[in-house]
C-alpha cells in the first residue's frame, strides 16, 4: 500500500507530469473512504451477523440461556454435562463420525472412479456426465429425502422388491436402528456428482505427454492410473476431501426428514446438527445448544487441521509445493 | 444436456493411444474393449438416475400400485389426480409455497449480487487501510459453519420481531454474508484490465462511476454464476426456513413438503411424491439452462452444487 503514490496510470510518461496530478492524488486520498463505503454492507454484516453472534454464542455456551428466560452464568456446566451425563450427545457424535467417515471416502472413491471412466472420448459422454452429476444437485433437497423415506420404508419399494425375490422378512431400514444410518450414508454417497466434476477438471490438467511416455514404456491402464493420474491429482483429492468433510459434518435435511425430526429410531440417525436443533429449537435450551455448536466447530476444525497436517505426506504438488 | 465440458485435446484422449493404428487387429481389439466400459457407464448412469425416474413415475401411480411392488417405470394406470390433490393438499395451495420460495430466492439473489460485488470491488481495486486484514477475515468466514452464529442470530431476529417473516432469510444477503461470492467476484475483477479503470479515472470518473459503468457490467459472467448458485442454495435451503417460518401462508416449498409428510404423507404417497417431483423441476430446469455455468462454478471454485 505504500507504492500508491509512485504508481502511474499505464501510458503516462514518467517525468512529464500531467497537470492532473494533484487531482489524481486527491482521488487516491479519497480512495480509502470509497473503499470503506463499498465495504459498508459487508462490514455491518460482519459485526452484526457474524463476529458479534460468535462472541455472544460463546458467552451463551457458559450460561443456561433459553429464549424464555434470561441467561445465568453457569461456567463450564454445559460442557461438563455434555461429556459426563448426556448420552444423546455421545450418540450424536458417534452417529456423525460414522456418517462422515464412511460416506466421504466412499463418495470420493466413486467420484474419482466415475471421473476417470468419463474422462475420455466416448459417445454421449457429456450426457453421462450430466446424469452422474444430477443427483448431487437434487440430493440435498427435502423432496429426495421424502423419496428416501418411501423407498426405504417398511412397505417401501426396496422391501417390496426384496419380498418379491423371496426374502420374507427384510429389514425395515429406516425403522431399524441397525440400518437407518446406512440409508442416509447411501444417500450421501449417491451425491458424488460435485466432487466428480472437480475431479474431471483436475484430470484435464494431467499433461498428455506423461501418458504418451508411459505408453511408449508399455505401462498398463492400471499402472498409468496409479503411477501418473493418482499422484498428479492428489491436490484435487485433498481439496475434495476438505470440502466434503466440512459439508458432511453439517448435514441435516436427510436425517431430519427421514427420521421425522427425531433422529430416531433409538437415536440412530441423530446427526449432531439435528441434536443442536432439537436442544435449541424444540427444547429451547439455547445455552446448551450454543455449547454444542462450539464443540461442533472444534470437531470440524480438528479434523480439517488433521487433514492439512496429513496432506504433507500424500499430497503431491507438481511445482514442488505452493 | 449436451455441453458438459467437452473433452479437450489435452487429457482424455491422450491415454487412449492416438497413434496411427499400425496393427489392424489391435485397433479392432481396442474397439471391442471399449464396449464394456461404455456399457458399464451407461448402466451406472441409469442406476444413478433411477430413483428420480422412479419417483416421477410413482407420482402418477395410485397408491396401491406404488405398494404393489412394481419397480416398473411405466405406470399401469395414470393417476393425474395425484398432482391436483397434492397441489391443494394443505391449508394453502402450492402456488403460495412456490411464490414464497421464488420471492425469497429473488431477494437473496439481488442482495448477494449487489453487496458481494460492492465488497469485491473494494477488495480488488480500491486501496484503504487494513485491506489485507479485512480480506483475510472475509476468507476466514467462508468456511465458518453457520452453527457458530445460529443461536444469537436467532435471538437477534426474535428481539427485532422478524421471526415468522422473510426478513431473517433475506436481509442478511444484503449484508454480503455469503462471503464465498465476494471471493468469486474478487477473482473475476482481478482479471478485468486495470487500464479500463484508469482510462475512466483520467476522464474524471470516481470509484462509484467506475463500479457502476465498468466493473459491474463486466462482472456479468460471475454475477450469473452467483445468481445461479444463490438460487439453488436458497431454493434447496431447509434449515433456516424451518427455524424462522411457522405460518403456513409463509411456507416455502421444502417446508410445505415436510408438512405434507407429517400430516398426510404416509397415507397419500401418490400426491406426496407428485409434489416432491414437481419441486425438483425448477432445479432440473436451471441445470438444463445453465449447465455450463454450474459445472464451471463447481470445478473452478469448489462451489457445492
Amino acid at each position: 500500500m505504500t507504492s500508491l503514490l509512485t504508481r502511474r496510470p499505464a501510458g503516462a510518461a514518467p517525468g512529464a507530469e500531467p497537470p492532473g496530478r494533484r487531482r489524481r492524488n486527491a482521488i487516491h486520498a479519497s480512495e480509502g473512504r470509497w473503499g470503506y463505503l463499498f465495504l459498508t454492507p459487508w462490514l455491518i454484516g460482519l459485526v452484526i451477523l457474524t463476529a458479534g453472534p460468535m462472541l455472544v454464542s460463546l458467552y451463551y455456551s457458559f450460561t443456561d440461556f433459553s429464549l424464555l428466560s434470561s441467561a445465568n452464568w453457569i461456567g463450564l456446566d454445559n460442557y461438563e454435562r455434555m461429556f459426563t451425563e448426556d448420552d444423546r450427545f455421545l450418540s450424536s457424535v458417534a452417529v456423525t463420525l460414522t456418517y462422515v467417515f464412511v460416506s466421504v471416502p466412499l463418495q470420493l472413491a466413486f467420484a474419482l472412479l466415475v471421473a476417470v471412466l468419463l474422462n475420455r472420448a466416448m459417445r454421449g459422454v457429456s450426457a453421462y456426465r450430466a446424469l452422474y452429476y444430477l443427483p448431487s444437485l437434487l440430493g440435498g433437497s427435502v423432496a429426495i429425502a421424502v423419496l428416501w423415506r418411501q423407498v426405504f420404508g417398511r412397505e417401501g419399494v426396496v422391501n417390496v422388491v426384496l419380498r418379491g425375490l423371496g426374502w420374507e422378512n427384510p429389514p425395515t431400514w429406516i425403522a431399524d436402528p441397525d440400518f437407518a444410518l446406512w440409508t442416509l450414508i447411501l444417500l450421501r454417497v449417491w451425491e458424488f456428482g460435485s466432487p466428480m466434476v472437480i475431479f474431471l477438471a483436475g484430470l484435464r490438467q494431467v499433461p498428455a505427454e506423461y501418458y504418451e511416455a508411459a505408453h511408449v514404456d508399455g505401462a498398463t491402464a492400471l499402472q498409468r492410473f496409479f503411477k501418473i493420474t493418482l499422484p498428479i491429482i492428489t491436490p484435487v483429492i485433498f481439496l475434495n476431501a476438505i470440502l466434503q468433510l466440512i459439508g458432511a459434518f453439517q448435514a441435516f435435511n436427510s436425517a431430519f426428514i427421514v427420521s421425522g425430526g427425531t433422529g430416531g429410531p433409538s437415536d440412530s440417525t441423530l446427526f449432531y446438527t439435528l441434536y443442536i436443533y432439537i436442544e435449541g429449537f424444540t427444547s429451547f435450551r439455547m445455552g446448551y445448544a450454543s455449547a454444542l455448536a462450539w464443540v461442533l466447530l472444534a470437531i470440524i476444525a480438528l479434523f480439517t487441521a488433521i487433514n492439512f497436517a496429513l496432506s504433507r505426506f500424500w499430497v503431491h504438488y507438481e511445482d514442488g509445493g505452493r | 444436456m449436451s455441453t458438459l465440458t467437452a473433452p479437450t485435446s489435452r487429457g482424455p484422449a491422450a491415454g487412449d493411444r492416438r497413434q496411427p493404428p499400425t496393427n489392424r487387429s489391435r485397433s479392432g481389439g481396442q474397439w471391442m474393449r471399449r464396449i464394456p466400459i461404455q456399457l458399464l457407464v451407461a448402466a451406472g448412469a441409469l442406476a444413478m438416475i433411477y430413483p428420480v425416474l422412479w419417483m416421477a413415475s410413482s407420482s402418477l401411480k395410485p397408491d396401491s400400485e406404488i405398494f404393489s411392488g412394481s419397480a416398473n417405470l411405466l405406470p399401469e394406470t395414470f393417476r393425474w389426480e395425484n398432482y391436483a390433490e397434492g397441489w391443494n393438499g394443505l391449508r394453502e395451495p402450492f402456488e403460495t409455497f412456490y411464490l414464497n420460495s421464488f420471492i425469497i430466492s429473488a431477494l437473496a439473489v439481488a442482495g448477494n449480487l449487489l453487496t458481494c460485488s460492492m465488497a469485491a470491488y473494494a477488495f480488488a481495486r480500491l486501496r484503504f487501510r487494513m485491506r489485507a486484514l479485512w480480506f483475510a477475515v472475509m476468507l476466514g468466514t467462508i468456511m465458518l459453519p453457520y452453527h457458530a452464529t445460529l443461536i444469537p442470530q436467532y435471538t437477534l431476529f426474535y428481539e427485532l420481531g422478524w421471526v415468522n417473516s422473510f426478513l431473517p432469510l433475506t436481509v442478511p444477503k444484503f449484508l454480503a454474508t455469503d462471503a464465498f461470492f465476494i471471493f468469486l467476484f474478487v477473482q473475476f475483477i482481478r482479471g478485468i484490465p486495470k487500464e479500463l479503470d484508469q482510462a475512466a479515472q483520467i476522464d474524471g470518473a470516481g470509484p462509484l462511476r467506475i463500479y457502476t459503468t465498468i466493473i459491474f457490467p463486466l462482472l456479468r459472467p460471475a454475477l450469473v454464476t452467483g445468481a445461479i448458485f444463490t438460487t439453488i442454495w436458497t431454493y434447496n435451503d431447509f434449515f433456516s426456513q424451518l427455524i424462522y417460518i411457522s405460518d403456513t401462508a409463509l411456507y416455502t416449498v421444502p417446508l410445505a413438503l415436510r408438512m405434507f409428510l407429517d400430516t398426510t404423507g404416509e397415507s397419500a404417497w401418490g400426491p406426496m411424491l407428485a409434489m416432491s417431483t414437481l419441486s425438483l423441476l425448477p432445479l432440473v430446469v436451471m441445470f438444463v439452462l445453465f449447465q455450463r455455468q454450474i459445472v464451471e462454478g463447481i470445478s473452478t471454485t469448489g462451489l457445492k452444487g
